[in-house]
């Protein structure tokens, strides 16, 4: 599969905060369909890697390409509608809106009926906004969370929150999704229903999957290839055998737990 | 000679405004607040003093120390009663309850005296004029600014120096640690409010001093521009808000000198605005991003 | 169609408020209202319209701005002008106020999209002020001393402007835009991350509900016969501010019943403008330590109609503290 034009393309891009590197000369290719991990011990530069892919922060350095297009300073918006989706470490859902809602947002910028539309109530509103309804509780379907569905996104279950957040983030069309620590606060029982999940929407929505995870021993099981970031550079890359093996990423997680 | 007598107003403006500033950016760098009703703390501060002068006869010093211990009480008070149990609430909760503190001062002082104003006396302070290279300058503005000077060095004294100011800094810096740490924040927090309102006590003084003329609404212009020089400054910075206060007044003498003295009220809000958008960390802040 | 289902309540206050501008028409038309309480009517329409579209700045997208005052003045002076110095019907005027004050509001919008909270909330403010000086200081609008403006406001103008402005900011809160909006209020990156092009709806807010403002400027300035800078300060956009957070942010239906309440509330107490004050700043503190959510939270009123589940309202999200 190797062989394909890579989605995307991280050409030695990094950032620095005033003196600091945070990130640096990262190169990283990932292929249509793979489901791949980053890793690294903690303030390796994890999230913010995610946030220079999308637009959060603009890379001082290096070039980030989506099917050959360079993203550098488009608004996180933007690349979000050339197709990279993200969910956050400390889950952000639209805690004040229902279940639903929070998926509807995501398929705001698929609509076609203009704010006018909306005012007026022109014909267009209506149909746009019960065919948003539709895809938006096929998805909860999906993620098992349409009998929720009028519940506000803050009062779900931690897991479940989770879910939606992946949900959500699915909405927005991707073709690559970045998901930082899904299972975080999960339990193994959760955690093994979300890498099933994740294997599954993989398939079905032929996506690109980058997964940021803590625990180790989760993204050998799952990831294709994986990438290691300590001290904001990539240390290694490889297929999971050969990261357990690799001398320098056992340095870098040494004093830390290899659980 | 005009233009330098100008600055001279300017400078002396700049240091009430300065004097106010500093409560601002205390209390917004350690419980990230703007406190509203900073403004009126001035007011009130302004009107002890009045009272201290005219009703118990008292000199220049003792009425600015009255005025400032009992403007310090008052900032407590404050915080105490209406800020502390919205410590963990929202920034905009906080804000309205600000708003709602300041019109509450206002209103209320306008219930029990009235809203006429009051004029100080004009012989607080010898009126000589000197005459300094040409510039004949009011002895009054020489006091002025020496007191707001000594003052600001004493208030860097306290923070750099003492075990408050050290426990103030920490607080501002990282609260959750400094609590860890061993540090009563609660107590912190007071002694913040208790030194800024104190600043600002003295600074009605001297405003009722040099301007002559108080009433209960006159808070609230000095109290925005200070918050525009605390911004001006850099929020949360000490030194900042000094140098954003006497900027702050000399722009407001220059537009006044150059003939357009109906728009001077409107010129702190135009810097307010430039600064927020072009440098909104201020002339002295470091610039802090969101974590995502 | 459940969209007719969903919005039963919404239309049922439509209907309920058609029969009260009827019944008030009657009694105007008949000489059976005496001025004073036909004047407080028309202070309660104008003040749902800046409460509504306040409602939609703060309420709905999250936007601080404590200078609705602002354009409230730029709709009152417009449509001054184009009534009173260029002989303009008053329908235009009243757009005119609108589309005015709307220009503002992009202009003050542009400022938001870097500023956050309590930053925007005084730049909106220092914009509000910088409004009233530059009043105070154009000659050809009277200067301090103000404009002389003929009344033509009327009822069912004023009635009419409202129910306008309500139905337009409930259509677009209940659309796909006004969802964009609350998710910029509920998390920005999160919203941006989703797609959401965010400065473009913190714009758009701005700019709707500084047009309706604006409008209400129109019908402000020829309900009074004279309007000056003065007016227009901003007590009086705290005034405003405090209709939005009494009646709950987020909530139309609060904001409206707010305004109505507060507005008869000032007429009562217009004599001794210090005791309303005292009550309102203590009304404003002792809601935010004690129900900060406002009289309706988020819910709306229509949502006791309809006999929804509003359980998610009691639970507090204790859920969400397993990590």
């Amino acid at each position: 599969m190797e062989a394909t034009i890579p989605l995307l393309k991280v050409d030695s891009a990094g950032i620095r905060f005033g003196g600091l590197k945070a990130v640096s000369a990262v190169n990283v290719e990932l292929f249509p369909g793979e489901l791949v991990g980053l890793i690294g011990p903690n303030g390796a530069g994890k999230t913010t890697f995610f946030n220079l892919l999308t637009g959060v922060y603009v890379p001082t350095e290096g070039t980030i390409t989506l099917n050959g297009e360079n993203l550098k300073k488009l608004p996180p918006y933007k690349i979000t509608r050339k197709g990279i989706s993200r969910t956050f470490q400390n889950i952000r859902l639209f805690s004040e809106l229902s279940v639903i809602d929070n998926v509807k947002v995501a398929y705001h910028s698929l609509a076609k009926h203009t704010i006018v539309g909306s005012i007026f109530r022109l014909p267009g509103h209506f149909s746009g906004e019960s065919d948003m309804d539709e895809k938006a509780l096929e998805f909860l379907r999906i993620f098992n969370l349409d009998h929720f569905k009028d519940e506000k996104a803050k009062n779900l279950p931690y897991g479940q929150q989770r879910r939606l957040e992946i949900a959500r983030a699915l909405a927005a069309n991707p073709k690559l999704l970045l998901l930082d620590e899904p299972a975080a606060g999960m339990n193994p029982h959760e955690t093994e229903e979300l890498m099933n999940l994740i294997a599954f929407i993989r398939k079905e929505f032929n996506l690109t999957v980058l997964l940021i995870e803590h625990d180790m021993s989760l993204v050998m099981g799952v990831c294709e290839r994986i990438y290691v970031l300590d001290h904001g550079q990539l240390i290694a890359h490889g297929k999971p055998e050969e990261i357990r093996n690799d001398p320098k990423v056992i340095e870098a997680y040494l004093g830390e737990e290899v659980s | 000679m005009e233009l330098i007598q100008q600055l001279v107003n300017g400078v002396s403006l700049g240091s009430i405004y300065a004097l106010i500033a500093l409560g601002y950016t205390m209390v917004y760098g350690i419980v990230k607040l703007i406190n509203f009703a900073h403004g009126d703390v001035f007011m009130v501060g302004s009107f002890v003093g009045f009272y201290a002068i005219t009703v118990m006869d008292l000199s220049f010093i003792p009425a600015l120390l009255l005025s400032m211990v009992t403007c310090a009480i008052f900032g407590v008070l404050i915080e105490r009663i209406a800020y502390k149990p919205l410590r963990n609430a929202t920034r905009i909760a906080a804000l309205i309850t600000a708003i709602g503190v300041s019109l509450l001062i206002e209103n209320g002082l306008i219930y029990v005296r009235g809203a006429q104003p009051e004029a100080y006396p004009n012989n607080v302070l010898p009126m000589d004029k000197l005459d300094i290279f040409g510039v004949s300058i009011s002895s009054q503005s020489i006091l002025i600014l020496s007191v707001s000077i000594i003052l600001m060095i004493i208030l860097q004294f306290v923070v750099h120096k003492t075990k408050i100011g050290k426990a103030m800094r920490a607080v501002s810096f990282d609260s959750e640690a400094a609590k860890l740490m061993g540090i009563n924040v609660n107590n912190t927090i007071s002694a913040t409010f208790a030194i800024g309102s104190a600043l600002a006590g003295a600074a009605g003084v001297i405003f009722g001093i040099y301007y002559i003329k108080i009433e209960p609404l006159m808070g609230v212009l000095p109290g925005l521009k200070a918050f525009v020089a605390a911004v001006l400054g850099g929020i949360g910075i000490i030194p900042g808000a000094m140098v954003g206060g006497l900027l702050l007044g000399i722009i407001e003498a220059l537009v006044s000198a150059a003939g357009y003295s109906l728009w001077r009220d409107g010129v702190a809000f135009i810097v307010l605005i430039f600064i927020l958008i072009f440098l909104p960390q201020g002339l002295f802040g470091k610039n802090r991003r969101e974590k995502v | 169609m459940t969209i007719l289902k969903k919005s039963k309540g919404f239309w049922l206050s439509i209907v309920v408020a058609l029969i009260f501008f009827g019944i008030m028409q009657f009694f105007i038309a008949n000489g059976m209202l005496n001025p004073f309480y036909i004047n407080t009517l028309m202070f309660i329409g104008i003040n749902i319209m800046l409460a509504t579209s306040l409602h939609l700045i703060i309420g709905i997208t999250g936007q601080f701005s404590i200078g609705h005052a602002g354009f409230l003045a730029v709709g009152a002076y417009a449509s001054a002008v184009m009534t009173m110095k260029l002989e303009f019907p008053f329908i235009v005027a009243v757009l005119a106020g609108g589309i005015f004050a709307a220009v503002a509001g992009m202009v003050i919008g542009i400022p938001s999209l870097r500023l956050k909270g309590d930053y925007l909330a005084i730049a909106t403010l220092g914009f509000g002020e910088i409004v009233r000086i530059i009043l105070l200081n154009i000659e050809y609008v009277g200067g301090a001393s103000g404009m002389q403006v003929s009344h033509l406001t009327t009822w069912p103008w004023v009635f009419a402007c409202v129910m306008i402005t309500v139905i337009v900011i409930r259509n677009f809160t209940n659309s796909t835009h006004g969802r964009a909006c609350i998710s910029v209020r509920e998390d920005e990156t999160a919203a941006d991350a989703m797609g959401i092009n965010t400065t473009y709806y913190k714009v758009a807010a701005f700019v709707i509900g500084a047009f309706f403002a604006g409008v209400a400027g129109s019908l402000y300035a020829h309900n009074f016969y004279i309007i000056q800078p003065s007016n227009f300060g901003f007590l009086k956009s705290f005034d405003i501010l405090i209709f939005v957070v009494l009646g709950g942010l987020g909530s139309l239906s609060g904001s409206v019943l707010a305004a109505i309440l507060l507005t008869i509330v000032t007429t009562f107490l217009q004599d001794y403008p210090e005791t309303r004050m005292i009550i309102y700043s203590l009304v404003l503190i002792l809601m935010m330590i004690f129900r900060p959510q406002g009289l309706m939270g988020t819910r709306e009123i229509t949502a006791l109609f309809t006999h929804k589940k509003t359980k998610g309202d009691q639970k507090d999200g204790s859920h969400n503290t397993v990590a």
